[in-house]
């Protein structure tokens, strides 16, 4: 029978049907972090249980750490310390990789997972971490998990999971030039709502997705829980197979010959059938920015803020109005008229060594404007050691951007580190939630290269010169 | 885990869509190293007029002396959405909440709820709004109970509404089952299993020293 790429991932996976569409599936890896990894693998030993595949389990320190250069575990935040110490010990009492602080491969969870061949096609991979589907773009099934989720998995190396419906998003038609898969994201979330692929496994497909990089899937897949979707994928291609390549945890000689076999077994049969399907015209999007607190508050940045008034919602439109409340906004301003304070270029969305590319491209030869500060961090300590190898760290100083230390930094408050109450931030992140970045701190979420032209500007604006309005 | 059979408490309409664990506790409130310490943090970008000082928000539903108590929480569609933080639950979970009843849930906050003892009750938007009117139109009684065996919430005036709820997820409550109790129990297929996938897929498996 006609498989899609997700059922033929989940029966390979499946220990176990424990009926009523609930499952037990196996798990490949497990990336712990800071944040939560300690707690999880305290428990664990304090229940007096082991780790069932220790080789098999990962650990990071992203979210509380300090991206100051020079950091050591002390954090803005008083007690950020103690999470480290906590993790970096209880790390070592269970015999699990740890990229410690200081390590050379240290860096935001789901950048430094494909980077290192740990996130691999086929697999399953969790972690406590919502974005954990950022890995979906490889062509595996990964999704974020709770804290005693994660105990389950770090002791059983099993999941007990409810079965999520399936749905395909097909991207036709061709990207204009400029336009991101970050404004690919925003414009699914925009004009399907946050909610539009609730629960499902969402295969992102077309020819549009086959022609991305695989940096651009990762940054799709991303989003793809900000959609409120289980998880996003990709089907692995030649592209991924090439890109899995030579990474120290992916697999070498005979036994990557009988992977690549597999991997390329992994793509959604011809008649395969989606519990739903949704369908984008590529030459609907433009590069797009949020203007609220959800990320489905989307709008072209040549467009304007949306009238309330127009929402026949009684639910959405009060929604609108405590957003445009928070935002600080009035409804009908040009978007390209919101002056911003901040710019920040980071998180598992946007902080690939691509990313900076292209923000340090429009970068080249320009400044932010003068009342703008601006700071980028990359997505992993590798990232940033290959920026620096081509010159870009000088490219962003010279732009007028911070140049930090690798983790999660001001996509959520980690750590403490804020632009301020009040200060509107463009950022290259995923959550424009009230607070996410800061108490009263305002979101305007958008891609690198948007960012890096809206710090110049000192204005939200795109780096399309034939669309933009003149600073 | 603690058992949930049934309930009866007081119920806030805190009736936003898309509340997020952001703002269910804001990851700088998320202090300790554990699952404890954690109810201060609670939506305290809301409750406090000034988080510095903990200066209470005199507006804010909780902080409202009829609602003094609160164990249930009525609220909008996508409650819990956002960061997967099981924080937001053991925050929800210190301060006194039993019961989360919206139309919808984040998938992962949902599970939390589940791994520690709180029932996330679903019901449509128009039945958790109409219920949030019958509290606030009633100034002495907001309490409201809330029944996992019928799998039933029974407003002041009487009415019952029926919700659902997966068999093995209301077995594990009602008993207060461990999850990973009920699947050691599966110890020998899980074996059975990585014995066969170490042959079918010899490259998933790492070398224990790397």
């Amino acid at each position: 029978m006609a498989q899609t790429l997700f059922e033929k991932l989940w029966n390979l996976h499946t220990v176990s049907d424990l009926g009523d569409g609930e499952y037990l599936l196996h798990i490949d890896r497990i990336f712990l972090h800071e944040r939560t990894g300690g707690i999880a693998l305290q428990n664990v030993a304090e229940r007096g249980l082991k780790v069932r595949f220790p080789s098999q389990v990962f650990c990071t320190m992203d979210h509380i750490v300090d991206t100051f250069p020079g950091r050591g575990d002390a954090t803005l935040m008083p007690s950020g310390r103690e999470f480290i110490e906590t993790t970096r010990a209880a790390a070592q009492a269970a015999g699990i990789h740890l990229f410690d602080i200081r390590h050379e491969r240290q860096g935001i969870v789901h950048v430094v997972s494909p980077e290192q061949g740990i996130a691999l096609p086929g697999l399953t991979l969790v972690c406590p971490d919502s974005h954990t589907c950022t890995l979906g773009g490889l062509g595996l099934l990964a999704w974020g998990i709770g804290s005693t989720e994660a105990e389950h998995a770090l002791v059983t190396g099993t999941l007990r999971v409810h079965r999520p419906k399936t749905m395909r998003v097909t991207f036709h038609g061709n990207l204009a030039p400029g336009v991101t898969a970050k404004d690919m994201a925003l414009h699914l979330i925009g004009k399907y709502s946050s909610s539009g692929g609730k629960g499902c496994a969402i295969e992102f497909a077309g020819p549009v997705i086959r022609e991305l990089p695989i940096e651009a899937r990762l940054t799709l897949c991303n989003m793809a829980v900000e959609f409120s979707a289980f998880t996003g994928m990709v089907a692995p291609d030649e592209k991924a197979i090439e890109y899995v390549h030579g990474r120290p945890f992916a697999p070498a000689g005979s036994e990557l010959e009988s992977a690549v076999t597999h991997w390329r077994s992994l793509h959604s049969d011809e008649d395969a059938e989606f519990d739903y399907e949704l369908a984008v015209d590529c030459a609907d999007i433009s590069p797009s920015v949020t203007w609220g607190t959800s990320p489905q508050h989307v709008e072209p940045i040549t467009g304007t803020v949306p009238e309330p008034e127009t929402e026949s919602d009684p639910v959405k439109r009060s929604s609108m109005e405590s957003a445009l409340d928070y935002m600080g906004l009035e409804p009908g301003t040009p978007i390209e008229d919101i002056r911003i304070d901040a710019a920040f270029i980071g998180s598992c969305t946007n902080a690939r060594l691509s990313d900076l590319r292209e923000a340090a491209n429009y970068l080249q030869g320009r400044h932010v404007a003068d009342w703008v500060k601006a700071v980028l961090v990359p997505g992993s300590t590798p990232v940033k050691k290959a920026a620096e190898a081509e010159g870009l760290d000088k490219i962003f100083e010279a732009a007028g951007f911070e140049w930090r230390e690798s983790g999660c930094s001001m996509c959520l408050y980690a750590g403490g580190e804020t632009f301020g109450p009040g200060k509107r931030v463009i950022s290259s992140t995923n959550r424009n939630f009230e607070g996410r970045q800061g108490p009263g701190t305002r979101t305007h979420l958008a891609s690198p290269v948007t960012v890096a032209a809206s710090a110049c500007a000192g204005y939200i604006r795109s780096a399309d010169p034939t669309t933009a309005r003149k600073a | 885990m603690r058992a949930f059979t049934r309930h009866t408490g007081i119920a806030a309409p805190l009736l936003r869509s898309n509340i997020d664990t952001d703002a269910i506790i804001p990851s700088v409130e998320m202090k300790t190293v554990g699952k404890k310490g954690l109810a201060s943090g609670l939506f305290a970008g809301w409750r406090y007029a000034d988080r510095e000082t903990r200066a209470l928000n005199p507006e804010f539903i909780l902080n409202q002396p009829e609602f003094a108590g609160t164990s249930i929480l009525l609220a909008g569609q996508n409650f819990g959405c956002g960061s997967s933080r099981e924080h937001a639950v053991w925050a929800l979970d210190e301060f006194g909440i039993r019961v989360i009843i919206a139309p919808s849930f984040g998938a992962i906050f949902r599970n939390n709820c589940i791994a520690n003892g709180l029932l996330p009750v679903t019901l449509p938007w128009p039945l958790v709004s109409a219920i949030a009117d019958e509290i606030e139109a009633s100034h002495s009684d907001h309490e409201l109970l809330v029944d996992l065996e019928k799998q039933e919430v029974v407003t002041p005036s009487g009415t019952a509404h029926g919700f659902k709820i997966t068999a093995s997820e209301a077995e594990r409550l009602l008993k207060g089952l461990d999850a990973i109790s009920l699947t050691m129990q599966l110890r020998d297929r899980m074996e059975a299993f990585h014995r066969k996938d170490c042959v079918r897929r010899p490259w998933v498996y790492l070398p224990h020293s790397h």
